[in-house]
């Protein structure tokens, strides 16, 4: 099997106003040099060990539904594990 | 005239587009569900509100998937008009049939109001009936209309009067240009996060609406006489 990771994140022009509600509170904290908070998504794909063209498939599933290319961009990680 | 008023599941408000269109304006709907691959029998299609899929992951990001909205697409191609009101405007979004996102609103809350709203572009399909600045009175009910499109597409937003609807007096939720709702450049695809469907009638104490839908038929009817 393959564990695929997949972070999306607000793309740098975006404004993340849950990113700043949280940097605010732990200024306010007095947590020092906190200098931006920005919040993503992470989210697990599990594919078949026999799976085909799996990179493909991969960018296919983010591009046309885990990602809004207008908002966010994506990075991700693929690692193979034990079937359960 | 005839409009579909596409389901999913989910979506809440198309029991007050259905009646908008029946009782309002005094024409044609049916409901067609999101599994549904033909909408060649309709002169318009409408895309209401509410909470397509429980606007999981994003607004309008699965139900942009579905069988249906090939169809939509065909029919925005063959030029019919189609509308997309709230989460239906997020969902055209998603599908490409219209520039930019949505994101949560500025103020990560639901907002349920009743907004002013400038008529920025009078000379469309949709807005034929009001004048050219025109201020109305919408309600607004959603907790991801904050539009958001990057400099390079409002510039072409702008360039091509595809900005319809403005919020006036005070943006709600953090719209870029304090965009209500956007036309695609063909003029057909029309997205807004206000409810005309919910201001029809005097008895619930807002009318504003109607004029849209009447909108939509003088120009379904001249175009078609011109046909004919």
């Amino acid at each position: 099997m393959y564990k695929v990771k997949v972070y999306v994140t607000l793309r740098k022009s975006v404004l993340d106003p849950h990113g700043n509600a949280v940097k605010k509170q732990m200024q306010m904290n007095g947590i020092d040099g906190i200098k931006d908070v920005r919040i993503g998504k992470y989210i697990e794909l599990t594919f078949n060990k026999d799976t085909e063209n799996l990179e493909n498939k991969i960018k296919e599933v983010c591009e046309n539904l885990l990602v809004n290319p207008v908002t966010e961009d994506y990075r991700y990680e693929i690692e193979e594990c034990a079937a359960q | 005239m005839k409009f579909a008023v596409i389901t999913f599941p989910g979506t809440s408000c198309d029991v007050d587009m259905y009646h908008a269109i029946v009782d309002g304006l005094g024409e044609k709907a049916e409901y067609v569900r999101h599994d549904e691959t033909d909408l060649d029998r309709f002169d318009a299609v409408v895309l209401p509100g509410g909470f397509a899929f429980g606007n999981y992951l994003r607004p309008g990001a699965i139900a942009k998937l579905c069988p249906v909205i090939d169809a939509v697409v065909k029919a925005a191609e063959a030029g019919k008009p189609v509308l997309g009101v709230s989460n239906g405007f997020q969902i055209l979004l998603e599908a490409g049939l219209l520039p930019g996102a949505m994101l949560q609103n500025e103020a990560l809350k639901f907002i349920c109001d009743t907004v002013s709203i400038e008529v920025k572009n009078a000379n469309t399909a949709f807005t034929n009936q009001y004048d050219e600045g025109e201020m109305i009175r919408l309600p607004i009910a959603h907790e991801d209309g904050n539009y958001y499109c990057d400099e390079k597409t409002l510039e072409e937003l702008k360039e091509n009067n595809q900005i319809v609807f403005t919020y006036h007096g005070g943006n709600p939720n953090g719209s870029v240009e304090n965009i209500a709702g956007i036309i695609n450049k063909k003029g057909n695809v029309l997205g807004m996060m206000p409810h005309p469907d919910r201001a029809v009638e005097e008895l619930l104490g807002n009318t504003d609406g109607l004029k849209l839908f009447q909108s939509i038929v003088k120009q379904w009817r001249e175009s078609n006489a011109v046909k004919a």
